[in-house]
C-alpha cells in the first residue's frame, strides 16, 4: 500500500483511524455508563410517578425498544451529528451549553500551561545542571509536592490566603461581581474579549481573577514539566557532543540552551502537550473550587443535577480534545524525530 | 557498582558475618542469591532520606489505622453536644477542633485512614488482576485477541482518568463500592500493558516451551508460569500509583461522589468544611494537610522503589 500512496497520506491516514477507533472505545464506555448503568433511564429522566403512557414514550424517545446493538449504533450517529441530546438542567441541547462553557475553560488551562512551561523548563534545566546539589533536590522536592498536592484543598487554601485574610487578589468567579454582564462574549476568553471591547479596568480585572487558579494549574504541571526537563537534559549532558563542546571551549550557557535544548526539544514539546491534556481534566476539580463555569464545573453541577445527557456530553467532549492533544503529540513526535520511526 | 551500594546505614549496622553471607559473589543457594539482592536494594533504598521519610508516614498511616481506638478520645461517627461542641477551635480536649457536626476532627483523621487504606487495598485487588489476565491473555494468544485486547486497553488509556472516574461514579451513584470501583476501571489499562509485555519476553523461552511440550493447557501456563513472572513489575506499578489513587478518591470525596457521612473520608471532609472557611479554617484545612502528607508519602516511596529497580535514571 505504501508503494501507492504517498507516505504522508499514510500517515494522516494512520492517525485518523488511530483517533476513530479511540473514539469508539470512548463512545462505548460513555454508552454503557449512560444507557447500561442506571437501573432504568426512563426513571432517571422522569419521576417514579409517571405515567404508563409517560414511560412508554420516554422510552421510545430514547430509542430503548431497539436492540443494544442498534441502539449503540444510533447513538454514534447521534453523536457523529452533534447531537448528545438536551440538558435537563438547562432544557438546551447539551453542545451548545458545552459551547458555551468550553472557552472559560480554555483560557484557564492555556494560562496554566503557560506558566507551568515557563516556571518549569527553566527549573528542570537547572536540576539537571546542579544535580544532587542542594537546589536539584529542593527542586526535585517542590516538583514532589505539586505531584501530591489535593489541588482542590490547595485552592480552597489560596482563597483563605490571598483572598480572605490578605486581601491581596480577588474572588472566585471569572470577573467582580459588578463587571460580569457588561462583557459581551464574543469569543468567550475574558482576556481576549475585554481587550475587544478596550476596556483595559475589566481586562485587568479578568486577568485579576486568573492569576490563583491559573498558577495553582501551572504548579500542578510543573511538577511534572521539570521532572521530565531534568531527566531529558540529564541524558543529553551525559552524551559526548557534549564533552566535544566543552572540550572546544563552547560557553556552558550556549551547550546548555542551545546544543542539548535542540535535542530534546521535540519530547519536550510532547510532555507540554500531554500536560495541557491533564490540565483539562484538573480544570474539572480547579473549576469547582473557583467557581470558574466552564467545562468542569459543568460537568459537576451537571452531576448534582442529575442531568446525566450534560455529564455524559461533557465526558466525550473532554475526552475527544484529550485523544485528539495525545493522537497529534504523538504523530508530531514521530514527524519530528526521525529516531522514533 | 558494589562501591556506589555497598554504602550506608544499613550495610554499617549489619553484623559482619551476616553481611559476608549476604554480599558473597558465590552464592550457595538460590534463597542466599535472592535474599543478597533484596538486602542490597533495601540498602540502596534506606540511603535514601526522602524514600525513609516516605516509608515513615506510610508505616504511620497503617499503624493509625490499625491501631485508631487507642489514638483516639472521641469517636468519629457520635457527635458530641450539638451546640456546646460545635465548630470547637483546635486545642484542648479536641485537638484540632471539632466540626459542623460535632465530631471530632483528629478522630475523624484517623478513622479516615482505615477508609483511604480501603479503598487503595480494593483498588489494587481489583484492577491490577483484571490487568494482569488481559495482559498476559493478549500477549500469550498473540492474534486479533491481541489485537483487540490491546485496542480496548488504548482506548481506555487515552481517555480522561478522573473525568471517566467522575462519569462512572455519577451514573452508578455515591458510595464506597462505587468510587471503589469508578477508580478501578479507569487504572487497570497500564497493568495490562505491563502484563502484556512481560509476556511477550517470556512466551517464546524454553521452559514454556517445555511446559507446551509435556502437553499442558494454554490456561495453566498463563495462571502457572506466566502470571508468576509479571508480578514483581506490576506490584512496583501498583505502589507507584497509590499516591493517585488517594488522590483521585479524595477529589470524588471533595465532590460528594465518595463515602456518605457519617464514614469519615478526608475528601468530603474538606468539602464539608469549605462553607465554614471562613471563621472556622480548622474543618478544612487539617483534612487537605492529611491527604497531602500520605500521598506525598506514596509518591516518596514509589520514587525511592523506582531508583533502586530502575538505574537508568542514575
Amino acid at each position: 500500500m505504501s508503494d501507492i500512496l504517498p507516505s504522508w497520506l499514510v500517515s494522516i491516514g494512520k492517525v485518523a483511524v488511530s483517533i476513530a477507533v479511540t473514539m469508539f472505545g470512548l463512545l462505548l464506555v460513555t454508552f454503557i455508563i449512560s444507557r447500561l448503568l442506571p437501573a432504568d433511564p426512563v426513571l432517571a429522566i422522569l419521576s417514579d410517578h409517571a405515567s404508563a403512557d409517560a414511560v412508554a414514550a420516554a422510552r421510545e424517545k430514547l430509542g430503548l425498544n431497539h436492540p443494544i446493538p442498534v441502539q449503540f449504533a444510533l447513538y454514534i450517529w447521534d453523536v457523529f451529528r452533534g447531537d448528545l441530546g438536551m440538558s435537563l438542567r438547562t432544557n438546551q441541547p447539551v453542545l451548545e451549553d458545552l459551547f458555551r462553557v468550553f472557552p472559560a475553560t480554555l483560557e484557564l488551562a492555556t494560562w496554566g500551561i503557560l506558566i507551568g512551561i515557563l516556571v518549569g523548563v527553566p527549573l528542570g534545566v537547572l536540576g539537571a545542571v546542579r544535580k544532587d546539589s542542594w537546589i536539584d533536590n529542593v527542586i526535585r522536592f517542590v516538583g514532589l509536592v505539586g505531584y501530591s498536592m489535593p489541588i482542590f484543598w490547595l485552592g480552597i487554601m489560596g482563597l483563605l490566603i490571598f483572598y480572605a485574610k490578605l486581601d491581596w487578589l480577588p474572588g472566585p468567579g471569572r470577573l467582580d461581581f459588578g463587571y460580569e454582564d457588561m462583557v459581551t462574549p464574543i469569543t468567550g476568553v475574558m482576556t481576549i474579549d475585554t481587550l475587544l471591547q478596550g476596556d483595559t479596568d475589566m481586562f485587568w480585572n479578568a486577568v485579576s481573577h486568573l492569576i490563583l487558579p491559573a498558577t495553582l494549574l501551572g504548579y500542578f504541571s510543573l511538577a511534572y514539566i521539570s521532572r521530565m526537563t531534568r531527566s531529558l537534559m540529564l541524558s543529553q549532558l551525559r552524551q559526548e557532543y557534549v564533552l566535544t563542546a566543552r572540550v572546544k571551549g563552547v560557553p556552558e550557557r550556549r551547550i546548555i540552551w542551545k546544543h542539548a535544548m535542540g535535542n530534546i526539544m521535540v519530547p519536550l514539546l510532547t510532555v507540554c502537550a500531554l500536560s495541557y491534556g491533564y490540565l483539562l481534566e484538573g480544570s474539572v476539580l480547579t473549576e469547582t473550587v473557583f467557581t470558574w463555569r466552564g467545562l468542569g464545573l459543568y460537568i459537576t453541577d451537571s452531576i448534582f443535577g442529575q442531568d446525566l445527557p450534560a455529564v455524559m456530553g461533557g465526558t466525550i467532549v473532554v475526552g475527544f480534545v484529550y485523544i485528539i492533544i495525545n493522537t497529534l503529540t504523538d504523530a508530531l513526535y514521530r514527524f519530528l524525530d526521525p529516531r522514533a520511526k | 557498582m558494589s562501591n556506589a551500594v555497598t554504602r550506608g546505614w544499613v550495610i554499617a549496622l549489619t553484623p559482619p558475618h551476616w553481611r559476608r553471607w549476604l554480599l558473597t559473589d558465590t552464592p550457595q543457594s538460590r534463597r542466599q542469591a535472592r535474599l543478597g539482592r533484596a538486602y542490597l536494594g533495601w540498602a540502596a533504598f534506606a540511603r535514601n532520606p526522602l524514600a525513609m521519610l516516605g516509608l515513615i508516614i506510610v508505616l504511620a498511616l497503617i499503624g493509625m489505622a490499625i491501631f485508631a481506638p487507642l489514638v483516639t478520645r472521641y469517636s468519629p461517627v457520635v457527635s458530641g453536644d450539638t451546640i456546646a461542641d460545635r465548630f470547637l477551635p483546635p486545642g484542648g480536649d479536641h485537638w484540632l477542633g471539632t466540626d459542623g457536626h460535632s465530631w471530632d476532627i483528629w478522630s475523624r483523621i484517623v478513622y479516615g485512614s482505615r477508609t483511604s487504606l480501603l479503598i487503595i487495598f480494593m483498588v489494587s485487588i481489583t484492577a491490577a488482576p483484571v490487568g494482569i489476565i488481559i495482559g498476559t491473555t493478549a500477549g500469550y494468544l498473540g492474534g486479533w485477541i491481541d489485537t483487540a485486547l490491546m485496542r480496548l486497553t488504548d482506548a481506555f488509556l487515552a481517555l480522561p482518568k478522573l473525568v471517566l472516574a467522575l462519569a462512572f461514579a455519577a451514573a452508578l451513584g455515591a458510595g464506597m463500592e462505587n468510587l471503589i470501583l469508578a477508580i478501578a476501571i479507569t487504572s487497570w489499562p497500564p497493568y495490562a500493558r505491563i502484563a502484556r509485555a512481560e509476556t511477550l519476553t517470556v512466551r517464546n523461552t524454553d521452559y514454556i516451551a517445555a511446559a507446551q511440550m509435556s502437553g499442558a493447557s494454554s490456561f495453566r501456563i498463563l495462571i502457572g508460569h506466566i502470571m508468576p513472572m509479571c508480578l514483581p513489575s506490576l506490584i512496583v506499578r501498583v505502589t507507584l500509583d497509590m499516591a493517585g489513587v488517594i488522590l483521585t478518591a479524595a477529589g470524588l470525596g471533595f465532590l460528594g461522589l465518595g463515602v456518605p457521612l457519617p464514614q469519615p473520608e478526608w475528601g468530603s471532609m474538606v468539602a464539608d468544611g469549605r462553607s465554614d472557611i471562613l471563621n472556622q479554617w480548622w474543618v478544612c484545612t487539617y483534612p487537605g494537610i492529611a491527604i497531602f502528607v500520605v500521598s506525598l508519602g506514596f509518591n516518596l516511596v514509589g520514587d525511592g522503589l523506582r531508583d533502586v529497580l530502575d538505574p537508568r535514571e542514575q
